[in-house]
């Protein structure tokens, strides 16, 4: 039977991810609980289960690896290695070079040059420092068995009375030895039998004497009763003349490895023969994204389908409308029933992306002299699977951030009457249909003064300006500010915080910030539960039909003739409680043919984006609605300024607005 | 009737490896992910073969086995464990705990099917 193992690949790298995450949270947990015995029981288990599948898929140099990594972590589960903090460190080193060793395997590429160096370390800690440890990494090379020519054996098998109380078949055994060569003879010895009335049924008494003739080496032969040898009595012995190198040896247990030396024991596979009806339980299985997603795409057209039959309804006759509606109640019912639950196939728990963090703000804090502890709650709130994959970067951001800048050293907190350990909390919560995500710290707080004069200095507002404590803090997410004196390594890296705003927006999502200075400060994340569905606003423009993204809305007004302007170099705008907002006129971008072009007679719909307001000219505003979003870039090709397309319920195609790509947009025009 | 076999191992890839394998010579396969739910998955089933890990959460593969071997229907049911090869002790632990045979780890398809044919007909 030819069986690929590459298909086993997939299976193979998720769960060594698992179990890499799983060795890291354990190791970070061991650094503060060095006596934990459970935990050292994890970490071993993991890196177990690794060095047992990337063996049995062909992946020598992980298996290599995690040999050395497994032995050193079995001494220190048996206690006689203690978990030092510098032993540790070694391990979460191990861990690193282990991913990387996987993602090797994965995608290719060339081996992590840390790897030797490494398994030397490892195997020094082993066997506390006195060097030599190769010895036991070494491969056991066997010498070729000898060649040897026909020979008559006699073969004595008297097997233990509980044989088959250990699920044996002493029959299998004598077909086995048969497969070996020609049986010549075969004796049953009977001696062993007692009386009837004492005879268990359960128990073996019977034992063999077997004339074998075969070109196998006793070895071989012997390998046959591997499962059995401890408990039964087995002798071999050459009995015609023909030589054989070594028949006498008394063949010690470790001489019958069954995946190494057994291999070539059987040369048929009985039950290997006809594939049959099958038949497996299974309590979760693995489905790839893309059959999730047509799923969720074809229920997409199903609630559409749906609300084009709800608007049809008034046009049924009236003797079978009531009957006609009770049954579209149901399905309707059904279809958001469905719907949900699909959605929820894709959704993950955030635990994914937060056990990254502990070992994060570890190595970053360590890098800073500074002590800080990692709180998290409400790992197990679920969000969309792109969307975790597509959160984590901006997460990271924030809380290296948190530690660099938020968080200051212990001799400073000790001087504002802090404990000198700081926290960065990590928080996840359902709240109204959406998910959010705190990232919050006990450190300093966003300093006021300082910002006004970076944004004052960087011309973002005049030294005049009268800024609230939120706009303060907005200014933050403007492209190229940072406050940081100066421009370290560690959060200071070119991408700011308005990458981090975009990338949250880029999810429909949205991010405010709460600071006390001396108390700390939270980012707080808000982030629909999946990108698939939208909340949008539905607004008209000549013919057409526009969705903007609820969440970006601020409000919408019918501005007077002299509230819009044009002013030089800022180009058309519209005054919005005395202030100036850029107007952008839709029908110009997307060239809509009988759209309202004067604003008096139109409406403005006020949109804000990375702390900037927008003013949209359209015509009129039709409703509130949730959509489907479709892949334009998928079906078409990217178009500036539109996120998607969706359908409505009467079979009409609407756009939805990037409101980024929009700005960017009306900053060109 | 065709055969089953109870593949027990928390390793996802090691499992759909053995799971499939044992499909394609056959053979009805019942998975599970530890001893605990191994068990209840054959609550009043009997099996032809049962191949299990022995370092597995909830409920270890040497705990399981002198669990099933106590049950009137595991009472000469062949039951291999997966070792590697630093477990030579686990070997003769297992067989107290009353398994049939062993397979060392790695081991490809081939090999399983070996060792499989040395214990069930």
């Amino acid at each position: 039977m030819q069986i690929d193992l590459k298909r086993f690949h997939t299976a193979f790298f998720d769960e060594a991810a698992e179990h890499l995450a799983v060795m890291e949270e354990s190791l970070l947990a061991l650094e503060r609980m060095p006596e934990d015995g459970e935990l050292l029981n994890r970490i071993f288990r993991a890196a177990h289960s690794v060095k047992g599948a990337s063996g049995t898929f062909g992946f020598t140099d992980i298996a290599t690896f995690t040999h050395s990594l497994e032995s050193l972590l079995d001494r220190m589960r048996d206690r006689e290695i203690m978990p030092t903090p510098a032993l540790v460190e070694l391990l979460l080193k191990s861990a690193d070079v282990l991913g990387a060793l996987v993602a090797v395997a994965k995608d290719g590429g060339p081996l992590p040059p840390a790897v030797e160096q490494l398994v030397a370390a490892l195997d020094e800690a082993r066997c506390g420092g006195h060097g030599n440890a190769a010895t036991t990494t070494a491969k056991n090379s066997d010498p070729p068995p000898p060649k040897i020519v026909a020979c008559e054996y006699t073969v004595k098998f008297v097997p233990g009375h509980d044989i088959l109380l250990y699920g044996m078949d002493p029959l299998l055994l004598l077909r086995d030895l048969s497969q070996l060569g020609k049986i010549a003879e075969v004796t049953a010895d009977t001696s062993r039998l007692p009386e009837l009335t004492a005879l268990v049924p359960e128990e073996c008494y019977v034992g063999w004497v077997i004339r074998l003739v075969t070109d196998r080496s006793s070895d071989e032969i012997r390998a046959v009763f591997v499962f059995v040898e401890d408990s039964s009595q087995i002798s071999i012995e050459t009995t015609s003349a023909a030589s054989e190198a070594g028949s006498a040896i008394p063949a010690g247990p470790q001489s019958g490895e069954m995946g190494s030396r057994g291999a070539g024991v059987l040369t048929t596979a009985s039950a290997a023969s006809q594939p049959k009806a099958r038949n497996v339980e299974t309590s979760s299985i693995r489905v790839s994204v893309e059959k999730v997603d047509e799923l969720i795409n074809l229920v997409g057209e199903l609630v559409i389908a749906q609300s084009m039959v709800n608007q049809v309804i008034g046009q049924i006759p009236a003797e079978i409308l009531p009957v006609m509606q009770g049954a579209l109640a149901t399905m309707d019912r059904c279809t958001r029933d469905l719907q949900e639950r699909v959605m929820s196939v894709r959704m993950v728990p955030l635990a994914s992306v937060f056990r990254r963090f502990p070992r994060v703000v570890r190595d970053l804090a360590g890098s800073l002299g500074k002590q800080i502890t990692v709180k998290i709650t409400g790992e197990d709130t679920e969000l969309d699977r792109q969307m975790i994959e597509q959160i984590a970067d901006p997460l990271t951001h924030l809380i290296r951030n948190a530690v660099d800048h938020g968080i200051g050293t212990p001799e400073d907190r000790q001087r504002s009457g802090k404990p000198p350990e700081g926290t960065v909390g990590l928080h996840a919560y359902h709240e109204g249909g959406n998910v959010v995500i705190e990232v919050s710290d006990d450190g300093r707080g966003l300093d006021h003064e300082r910002i006004r004069r970076k944004a004052v200095a960087k011309g973002l507002i005049g030294p005049e300006d009268d800024l609230g404590e939120t706009q303060l803090h907005a200014l933050i997410f403007a492209p190229g500010f940072s406050t940081a004196e100066q421009v370290t390594d560690v959060s200071g890296r070119g991408v700011g915080m308005d990458v981090v705003k975009r990338n949250i927006e880029a999810l429909n999502g949205s991010v405010s910030i709460e600071s006390a200075p001396g108390h700390g400060s939270t980012f707080r994340i808000r982030l629909p539960l999946t990108m698939a569905i939208l909340d949008g606003l539905a607004v008209s423009l000549g013919g057409d039909i526009y969705i903007f993204p609820l969440l970006s809305v601020i409000e919408s007004f019918r501005p007077k003739a002299v509230e819009v302007k044009t002013i030089a170099g800022r180009g058309e705008v519209v005054m919005v409680r005395g202030k100036p907002v850029p107007l952008v006129r839709l029908h110009r971008i997307f060239h809509c043919p009988g759209a309202i072009t004067e604003p008096t007679r139109g409406l403005v719909v006020l949109m804000e984006h990375q702390g900037k307001k927008l003013g949209i000219l359209v015509d009129d505003l039709l409703g509130q609605l949730q959509v489907v979003m479709k892949s334009i870039e998928s079906n078409y090709r990217k178009v500036e300024g539109l996120s998607a397309a969706t359908i409505l319920g009467d079979g009409q195609v609407a756009f939805i607005v990037d409101v980024p790509g929009l700005t960017r947009l009306a900053r060109g025009h | 009737m065709s055969k089953s076999v109870l593949v027990v191992d928390d390793s996802t890839s090691m499992r759909q490896m053995v799971s499939f394998t044992m499909k394609e010579a056959g053979f009805d396969v019942i998975e599970a992910g530890h001893g605990q739910e191994a068990i209840s998955r054959v609550q009043g089933k009997s099996v032809n073969l049962v191949i299990t890990d022995l370092n597995m959460p909830v409920m270890d593969g040497m705990t399981m086995i002198r669990q099933l071997r106590a049950k009137p229907e595991f009472k000469f049911t062949p039951i291999l464990m997966l070792t590697t090869e630093s477990q030579q002790e686990k070997k003769l632990e297992g067989k107290a705990a009353g398994a049939t045979g062993w397979i060392v780890k790695p081991f490809n398809p081939e090999q399983l099917l070996q060792v499989v044919a040395k214990v069930v007909r």
